[in-house]
């Protein structure tokens, strides 16, 4: 049982590659700062489905396939899917796949699901159960606003501290064959509530848990954030990437300019009017499908500390009363 | 990461210190200019069916029915809604907001058919305003029964 | 033509936006709660007779925020109560605001079969 290094952190320690990534992202992530890197990028978010959650659903359909075509796969070569999205039940993703015939695991972890993916895929393989693992996450701005917020066409302002849904689904094909960045560690998280009531301020309601799982992940594997080219947290935006900064230094965890928040990188905030960044289970998804992956490819970065995190809220508790728990999964991908 | 009650607080703290307020006093320029252009326009259109010699009653009542027939067009057309994004209150506030607010679930939930979908779903908002509204001035009539009475 | 008048309804409507605008920024209510909050305001005041000076200060400046539906419920069942004693208390209300919430119905119908949902951008 030496692969577990400690409380939260498992070794990977058999050969895990990444072998192909794929990106679906919709209009706006088009057109923001990383429109040239996806795979494609929908003219029309509905894809010409009828409702929002089909069009989210076919998102994840579109950018799963896109995963298994470029890995040269077919779908009898995968051992598990995992996916998870925002819908309930997880909606999005076992309608879009439902016709993969795939042995599956719907995953939730809200928006941290990518990192929740990686990480359960890559023990997978480690563990010898399964040679290739197809995983993923998505999200649809619209589907999210009318299950978790207002319909569209209320007239509501959002407050500065809230940040938009990323309209999208991101893939990747892990295999123990084959060549590509690899998985090294995997850092789970734990449930941490931080008492933030504010659904309009989810950064904030994240920080927390991200803090914790940067300070496991360092404290167990005995890294330094020098050791990664870059640190991203999944959908934090400024507000929780300001609290991420000023607990882990609290911590002694000091980042040189390596920590960044996908749900920065992805929209252009000032032109975009996304007020704090990007957010949903696609924020973290399609920016390292899309993104960080040909980076690492390209070895302009040799490796990632890619931290989805995800507000574990429920709207019908949250109704009640209550706080917002949060969770992020840290996994550490080096490019070989 | 710490989550002692005291931590707790403190992170809070620091959430308020860190996180960008509401353009206040912004907000409430747009609020007061479009809230009182929606209500100038309403008073207009009461002068206006005044002249023509309509009751008090029935001219209230075409007000209020040309102020929600816009409303309605304006959701369904998608713009209310970027008024809303600028105007915040000043279109929440007025009639056109209430009926902003039975509009946009009705056209959102039409895919989840036309009674649990739209007809239930056309009151999640308006559905509350109804019931306290009601509800208050039943108390209203009933003090006004053992005062005035 | 008095064109104070139309001023006076422009500030009357302007001011009550302002007061949902400062409790939607300080307080973080929904619009649902600023709404109710208005119509129940609105009623009360009513009920206790101030809403009326502000009507006639303001005149569409005071009916047509939601404070002026509360108003409209109040002097509802203030007058079907004068007219029919008790048993009005629960008919009064209701009854003047038959009109506009039957609009409402009607065009958040019409509306929802005519248009179809779209995305934000």
């Amino acid at each position: 049982m030496n692969k577990r290094i400690g409380r939260h952190t498992v070794k990977i320690e058999k050969p895990v590659y990444i072998i192909s990534a794929a990106s679906y992202a919709g209009k706006k992530e088009g057109e923001g700062p990383l429109g040239k890197y996806f795979d494609f990028v929908a003219k029309d978010i509905m894809l010409g489905e009828k409702s929002w959650e089909k069009a989210e659903s076919m998102f994840f359909k579109k950018a799963f396939e896109t995963a298994l075509q470029k890995a040269e796969k077919n779908f009898d070569d995968i051992d598990y899917l995992l996916a998870g999205d925002l819908l309930n039940q997880c909606g999005g993703s076992t309608f879009g796949l439902r016709d993969f015939k795939i042995p599956y695991f719907g995953i939730y972890g809200a928006c941290s699901t990518f990192g929740e993916a990686i990480s359960l895929g890559s023990m997978l393989i480690d563990g010898g159960f399964g040679k290739n693992i197809l995983c993923g996450a998505g999200s649809h701005f619209c589907s999210a606003e009318k299950q978790f917020r207002s319909p569209l066409e209320l007239g509501t302002q959002r407050p500065p501290t809230s940040t938009w849904t990323v309209t999208g689904s991101g893939a990747v094909v892990l295999s123990s064959e084959g060549s590509g960045p690899r998985v090294t560690y995997v850092t789970t998280g734990r449930i941490i509530d931080m008492g933030i009531k504010d659904s309009g301020n989810m950064g904030a309601a994240m920080a927390g848990a991200a803090c914790d799982v940067i300070e496991a992940h360092f404290n167990e594997t005995g890294r330094t954030p020098d050791y990664y080219d870059v640190i991203a947290t999944g959908d934090l935006g400024d507000v929780g990437k300001a609290l991420v900064k000023k607990y882990a230094g609290e911590a002694g965890i000091i980042f040189n300019n390596n920590l960044t928040d996908c749900g920065i990188e992805i929209f252009d905030n000032e032109t975009q009017d996304t007020h704090c960044g990007g957010s949903g289970c696609a924020c973290s998804a399609v920016t390292f499908s899309g993104y960080f992956y040909k980076k690492l490819l390209k070895k302009e970065i040799k490796n990632i500390l890619l931290i989805p995190t995800g507000a574990l809220m429920n709207t019908d508790i949250s109704q009640q009363g209550e706080t917002i728990p949060a969770i992020a999964h840290a996994v550490a991908i080096e490019a070989e | 990461m710490e989550t002692t009650e005291k931590k707790k607080k403190e992170y809070q703290q620091a959430v308020k210190v860190l996180s960008p307020n509401s353009h206040i006093i912004k907000n409430c320029i747009w609020a007061f200019f479009s809230g009182g252009t929606i209500c100038l326009i309403g008073h207009i259109l009461r002068r206006i069916f005044e002249s023509l010699n309509y009751s008090e009653d029935k001219t209230a009542l075409l007000v209020n029915l040309i102020l929600i027939a816009s409303s309605a067009l304006l959701t369904g057309l998608g713009l209310y809604s970027k008024m809303g994004k600028k105007c915040g209150a000043g279109t929440v506030v007025p009639i056109t907001g209430f009926a902003n607010s039975m509009v946009s679930p009705s056209i959102e939930y039409k895919t989840q058919g036309f009674i649990l979908g739209l007809g239930a779903k056309m009151f999640t908002v308006a559905g509350p305003v109804l019931v306290y509204g009601i509800t208050t001035s039943v108390i209203v009539g009933i003090i006004h029964y053992f005062i005035m009475g | 033509m008095d064109i104070l008048e139309y001023l006076r309804a422009f500030i009357t409507g302007g001011t009550i936006c302002v007061i949902g605008q400062i409790l939607i920024d300080k307080t973080k209510l929904t619009s649902a709660r600023i709404l109710v909050l208005f119509v129940v305001s609105g009623c009360i005041l009513g009920g206790l007779g101030i809403y009326k000076y502000i009507y006639d200060f303001g005149g569409a400046g005071a009916t047509v925020p939601l404070t002026g539906f509360g108003y409209l419920l109040s002097k509802g069942v203030i007058e079907e109560v004068d007219k029919v004693g008790f048993l009005g208390a629960f008919t009064g209300g209701l009854k003047s605001a038959a009109g506009g919430v039957t609009i409402a119905v009607v065009f958040s119908l019409l509306a929802a079969l005519i248009f179809k949902p779209k995305d934000k951008n």
